[in-house]
């Protein structure tokens, strides 16, 4: 089964950090969260595999 | 006093006084059907060509004028086909391929549905529910006229059913007073909210939506709304949620338009409201005729069990779904499919009760596959949270930009017949190589044969289609016969009878069921197996 990486994967970690905050400067609470929801689907999309994509639901709650 | 609950859009089995109703002692009917709706009349249709005698009783005394449904798929027509009333369906219907999806006033994209080639019956056609119900009733009229022993009595209201160990009483009110009949068995198709299974306290569950759609058909002399599935998410005409415009035949369109939870139904009924909101849509100067208009709210449930002992529930009165998809009609008639033959075994002796048992299993299964695509649908066009609404948007607004996010847009996913993987009556799957898309479970993909199509001429009964492969004409186990039908892939030299039977494989034999659905395939006959499969398949393992 795929596993999904919970370990250390950005190279540049500040860097990605500091962008994910910059695209969303000016935006409204209601067109941040449309931005962040364009993000997750994009990237689940990029993913792919529906495995990785349970854990990373599963991941994300935090319990 | 005999009131209606409904006004007719044809007239067509006006009440008379049944011999039945001056009867001494109540007279026993082998099979009586409650509610002569689509999936009632078919019911009828499919027991009358077994030869078994079939009592429908309606309260009403013809088709009902509401249009409902309107999108009827391949599936559905195929099953209208056996029955004898599948092609004047399709000359009627308007056939249609191309779909586009709108999100406030831009076009998110269009689809195609590229139907397959080599199929007799189109994916989809669409045609108002009456014309649906006619030709149904057409039917059932002419084998009448060539001695079937079919019968429908009008304005005779079933209300009170008693079931017993091995007959049902039924309680039937008409015009002329009450009487009393019996049946060996009762099938319920009396609608979404089934008389029949409130007086015999069964639970319908599932989930209600609390969203009204105004529908309204209307009709037009216009050029410029083609015969394409339109479907706006957030129109910017502002009249509602969602709206959809579909054509039918007579140059009718239907308009659905989501209107939201608490309206007032009275208000919005009346016709000058109506049109308000069907000229912000139109535009101005387009001009139409109200045909019919309604307003309906929906729920996604369905019964625990579709048998209690000799009383079954088929169609609506077994489960209800969201119209997105059009899985309503659709899927009773598969329910009526899958019924058929198998009440017409155990009646004639040829197999045991428990077959009946299968109907409940199979058609649950179906049944929750509608309800799981229908509720997905559902909550992607009325999301009911402030995140679904903003992911429904976000999926929306992908998709004008990028392929991948289109796939996830859901106008409603259109209805396909469920294949019965993993179910009692499936023999083994020993085709190596042979395609997923006819493994036992599935119904028989149609294909090209000589002048016509393959699912024409496989008949209703059971099966062994051998392409390619030795079988005996027909191998009787245990009262039951099947018999062979001898193919090769030379047959059709389209292709399409080796791609959608043999995949990589380069024979085949496949034991089909009298619905059309395969039992089991082999690469090559083997008598042992295929007895044993057969027993299987009229539930006798
Ligand atoms: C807006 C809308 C759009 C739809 N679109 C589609 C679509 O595009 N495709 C699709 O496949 N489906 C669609 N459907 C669903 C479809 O209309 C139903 O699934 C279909 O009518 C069910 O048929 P039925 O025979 O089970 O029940 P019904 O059509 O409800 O028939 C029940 C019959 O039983 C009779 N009856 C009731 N009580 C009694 C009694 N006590 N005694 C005697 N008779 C009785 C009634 O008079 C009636 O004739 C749509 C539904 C709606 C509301």
């Amino acid at each position: 089964m795929a596993m999904l990486n919970t370990q250390p994967n950005l190279a540049k970690a500040d860097d990605f950090y500091a962008r994910l905050i910059a695209v969303h400067d000016g935006l409204s609470d209601d067109a941040s969260m449309a931005l962040n929801a364009r993000i997750i689907l994009l990237m689940a999309n990029h993913i792919g595999d529906q495995e990785v994509l349970e854990q990373v639901l599963a991941a994300a709650k935090l319990d | 006093m005999f009131d209606d609950r409904y006004t007719l859009a044809f007239k067509r089995y006006p009440y008379k006084k049944s011999p039945d109703q001056d009867a001494a002692t109540p007279v026993r009917h082998p099979v009586v059907v409650m509610g002569g709706g689509p999936i009632g009349v078919a019911t009828a249709l499919d027991l009358g060509q077994q030869g078994i005698p079939v009592l429908v009783l309606d309260d009403h005394e013809g088709v009902g004028m509401g249009s409902r449904a309107i999108c009827f798929a391949k599936r559905c027509l195929e099953i209208a086909d056996r029955y004898g009333c599948g092609k004047p369906m399709v000359e009627k219907g308007v056939v249609w391929n191309l779909g586009k999806v709108f999100h406030k006033d831009r076009k998110v994209f269009e689809f195609n549905l590229l139907p397959e080639e080599g199929h007799e019956y189109p994916a989809f056609i669409n045609m108002q529910q009456p014309y649906f119900e006619s030709f149904m009733l057409d039917r059932f009229e002419a084998m009448q006229a060539e001695g079937a022993p079919l019968e429908v009595r009008g304005k005779n209201r079933v209300e009170n059913v008693i079931p017993h160990d091995d007959y049902v009483e039924i309680e039937i009110l008409t015009p002329d007073g009450t009487y009393t009949i019996e049946a060996d068995w009762l099938i319920g198709c009396d609608g979404a909210s089934s008389p029949l299974r409130t007086m015999l306290g069964y639970d319908f569950t599932g989930k209600v939506f609390q969203d009204s759609f105004l529908i309204a058909d209307i009709k037009m002399k216009s050029e410029n709304f083609p015969t394409e599935r339109w479907f706006w998410f957030e129109p910017t005409h502002g009249q509602g949620a969602s709206t959809l415009l579909h054509k039918q035949p007579d140059d009718v369109w239907r308009v659905d338009f989501q209107i939201g939870w608490d309206v007032d139904r009275k208000e919005e009924m009346k016709e000058e409201n109506i049109r308000r909101r069907l000229d912000a849509f139109l535009g101005e100067g387009v001009d139409y005729e109200m045909v019919w208009s309604s307003i309906y709210t929906f729920q996604c449930k369905r019964m625990d069990n579709f048998r209690h002992g000799r009383v079954f529930f088929a169609g609506d009165a077994a489960h209800q779904v969201s119209p997105f998809g059009a899985r309503g009609a659709n899927s009773g008639m598969q329910d009526v499919d899958n019924l058929g033959w198998k009440l017409g075994m155990v009646i004639r002796g040829e197999a045991p009760d428990t077959l009946l048992d299968t109907y409940n299993e199979e058609r649950v299964h179906g049944a929750d596959e509608n309800i799981l695509n229908s509720t997905r649908s559902t909550d992607f066009i009325t999301p009911k949270s402030k995140v679904s609404h903003v992911f429904r948007n976000a999926v929306l607004d992908l998709a004008e930009h990028y392929d991948f996010a289109r796939p996830i847009v859901n106008s409603g996913r259109l209805s396909v017949p469920c294949t019965y993987d993993g179910l009692s009556l499936n023999g083994p799957d020993a085709l190596i190589g042979g395609p997923a898309r006819s493994r036992p479970g599935s119904p028989c993909p149609d294909a090209p044969l000589g002048d016509g199509f393959l699912l024409g001429q496989l008949g209703s009964r059971f099966q062994i289609l051998t392409i390619d492969a030795d079988a005996p004409d027909s191998v009787t186990e245990d009262g039951v016969t099947a018999t062979r039908m001898a193919l090769s892939a030379a047959d059709d030299t389209t292709g399409a009878l080796a791609d959608r039977y043999l995949g990589t494989t380069k024979s085949g034999v496949y034991l089909i069921r009298p619905d059309q659905h395969v039992a089991a395939r082999w690469d090559s006959y083997d008598e042992t197996a295929l007895r044993a499969a057969l027993r299987k398949a009229c539930g006798k393992e």
